[in-house]
């Protein structure tokens, strides 16, 4: 049969889980690791980071309209989609996806983005004009009053929201891990460091990502990139993901110890069908040479420049390796079988409803989120009311 | 033909019923079954099986499968004496059209072993299912509220088996209903009735009269990985333990 070496059950030849179920464990993990950001100077007060606060917050946000977005284009029939808010399965880990996403979009990112900016959206409602004036005054639910007793309780409000947060950004992105790790049919998904590996894995490609959205947004600016904050970003991008690569380590190990009756199968695929993206991109490329490079940032002095071009370097290459590590598992676990005497291939398509140009156009539509966002909530302090009625 | 109002009235709700009548496929009434009564299952018997792929063709034609997916399907294993662990298996398309000729002084042994739906009682398919589409029926048959599924593919993933595919034209899962139309009605499954050497029984193990009791008091009968812990419902009489 095409694509198939050894022996596959007959009806796992067709893969079922296509690159848009890699987008969606991909995006989520942006999604929580921006939120852990921001919460970095709003709980644990690393004040170095503050420059990178609303811009993270607006990132979480962004990725997390977009999240839901491969999973519906995915579905055989996305218009019974609401049944898991109005019927869901009690037993089943994905019924609780809406109520996660739910939970994290309404209470915890957009209220808190709510409180943070209530100040601004109110001063914005009776400075600016036409649509705008509209929108801010929507945006601002009615609720007027910024005397200073008024800012304390938000400011109180949001720290208890960003408090609740990081146990939901946890949650969320954990709980995707946990889609994939209580399955016990699939050897190489079936393990219950996979919602750990998971959530550190996403926190290291959310920082990178609001890292290199700072740096690409101040460029554009023509402002100065804060040195102290992306040094800062950068040091605890590297500590997690050390932390990331030592869980996803000690997984191999102890799989290649224990060697059960999947481990011949599994081994062999790792070495031939995803040799290249796991040993190669993910492990090599995408986690060995950054954490390399940050290492070196860490204790040798290095000029500013250089820095910059090493943190721009290591920033993609994260996101390389997580979106590698999300391919490695959603699509290596279905490229065995679970006869374990056989492979198949995947055979990506290009323009259909779960090809490539739908899984780029849904990597890039955050990024058209995030410029709306940006332009209607700006995040960086020094821009004044008259610029944001101008509309620049 | 001239057809008056008063007969039109008459005739269109007739026509509705009618035509009602043809979009179910007219099905039959099944008044006397008690889901309450029966607990079903397969017997598989591994030493009858000759591999003619009867059962396969019996299901695909019963079920309306479509080409390339398996409600049922036969493997042929070979195993020789020194790859217990790693047999060769084959199974084109799914055993339909039977098997090549084994080539002559082959070493080790050759056996058939027909796969399906193990109805398991704590089915994985079912507790993944988001809406609950897929379910087991009172009298222990795992099936799936085709309108209502969502095509997620996440019980395929679930099932150890191999047994769920994502019907091609109708995007919801599909797998072995162990001919629920048939057996709520007294008949036996499709697969059974065509088998020409009895190598598949199907068994109600609430009925104390059934053979199955007698053939599981007096065989070594397994399932499939019983690591799984599933409740597989599909006994195989003879299984090999390089079997998966």
């Amino acid at each position: 049969m095409n694509g198939v070496v050894g022996y596959m059950y007959p009806n796992e030849v067709t893969l079922y889980w296509s690159v848009l179920i890699v987008l969606y464990p991909f995006i989520t993990g942006l999604v929580a690791g921006a939120f852990i950001l921001a919460s970095l100077e709003r709980v644990f007060r690393v004040e170095a980071v503050k420059p990178t606060y609303r811009l993270a917050l607006l990132t979480a946000l962004a990725f997390l309209l977009d999240a839901p977005l491969p999973l519906q284009l995915h579905l055989g029939h996305p218009e019974r989609s609401p049944e898991m808010y109005f019927t869901p399965h009690s037993t089943s880990a994905m019924a609780m996806f809406g109520y996660v996403y739910l939970w994290y979009l309404m209470a915890v990112l957009v209220f808190e983005i709510w409180l943070d900016y209530r100040r601004d959206i109110v001063l914005w409602s009776q400075e600016s004009k036409g649509l705008l004036r509209v929108i801010y005054k929507i945006m601002s639910l009615g609720s007027s009053n910024i005397s200073e007793r008024s800012l304390h309780i938000d400011e109180r409000v949001g720290w208890v929201v960003t408090l609740v947060g990081i146990p939901s950004a946890f949650l969320l992105h954990g709980y995707v891990g946990f889609i994939f790790g209580s399955l016990k049919a699939n050897p190489w998904w079936s393990s219950p460091l996979m919602p750990v590996v998971f959530i550190f894995s996403a926190m290291v490609s959310g920082i990178a990502a609001v890292m290199l959205i700072y740096m690409a947004v101040t460029k554009l600016r023509r402002q100065s990139i804060d040195m102290r904050c992306i040094d800062t970003v950068a040091m605890y991008m590297f500590y997690i993901f050390i932390i990331d690569f030592s869980l996803e380590m000690l997984d191999l190990v102890h799989r290649i110890y224990e060697a059960d009756e999947s481990f011949r199968s599994l081994d062999f695929m790792v070495h031939t069908k995803l040799f290249f993206s796991q040993i190669v991109v993910q492990i090599i490329i995408g986690t060995l040479v950054p954490l390399v490079l940050l290492f070196i940032t860490q204790v040798a002095r290095i000029r500013e420049v250089i820095r910059k071009r090493i943190y721009v370097l290591c920033g993609c290459l994260i996101l390389i390796s997580v979106f590698a590590m999300r391919w490695n598992v959603v699509i290596g676990g279905q490229l065995f079988s679970k006869s374990f005497l056989g492979y198949t291939t995947y055979k990506m398509d290009l323009v259909t409803r779960e090809g490539l140009f739908v899984a780029i156009g849904l990597t890039i539509l955050p990024l058209v989120f995030l410029s709306v966002l940006l332009k209607l909530l700006p995040p960086w302090p020094e821009k004044t009311l008259h610029e944001v009625a101008a509309g620049d | 033909m001239n057809i008056s109002r008063r007969h039109l009235l008459v005739l269109l709700p007739a026509a509705a019923v009618a035509w009602k009548h043809v979009l179910a496929g007219t099905p039959q009434d099944s008044p006397n079954y008690q889901m309450s009564e029966h607990w079903w299952g397969m017997l598989i018997d591994i030493p009858k099986c000759i591999g003619c792929g009867n059962c396969v063709r019996a299901c695909q034609t019963e079920n309306d499968v479509p080409d390339g997916f398996f409600r049922t399907w036969v493997e042929r294993y070979h195993r020789s004496d020194i790859h217990l662990e790693n047999p060769e298996v084959i199974s084109p398309d799914g055993g339909k059209e039977g098997f090549p000729p084994v080539p002559e002084g082959a070493e080790g042994d050759y056996f058939f072993v027909p796969k399906m739906c193990n109805h398991c009682s704590d089915s994985p398919c079912t507790q993944v299912c988001p809406v609950g589409a897929t379910f087991i029926s009172p009298d222990g048959v795992v099936l799936i509220d085709q309108k209502y599924c969502l095509g997620c593919a996440y019980c395929v993933q679930a099932c150890p088996y191999g047994c769920r595919y994502i019907h091609p034209t109708k995007k919801v899962a599909d797998k072995c209903t162990l001919c629920y139309h048939r057996i709520t009605k007294g008949l036996t499954t499709a697969c059974c009735e065509a088998c020409p050497t009895g190598a598949r029984q199907l068994a109600d193990l609430k009925n104390p009269n059934d053979p199955i009791h007698a053939f599981l008091k007096t065989h070594s009968v397994q399932v499939l990985k019983p690591q799984m812990a599933t409740g597989a419902k599909a006994f195989y009489n003879g299984l090999d333990g390089s079997v998966r």
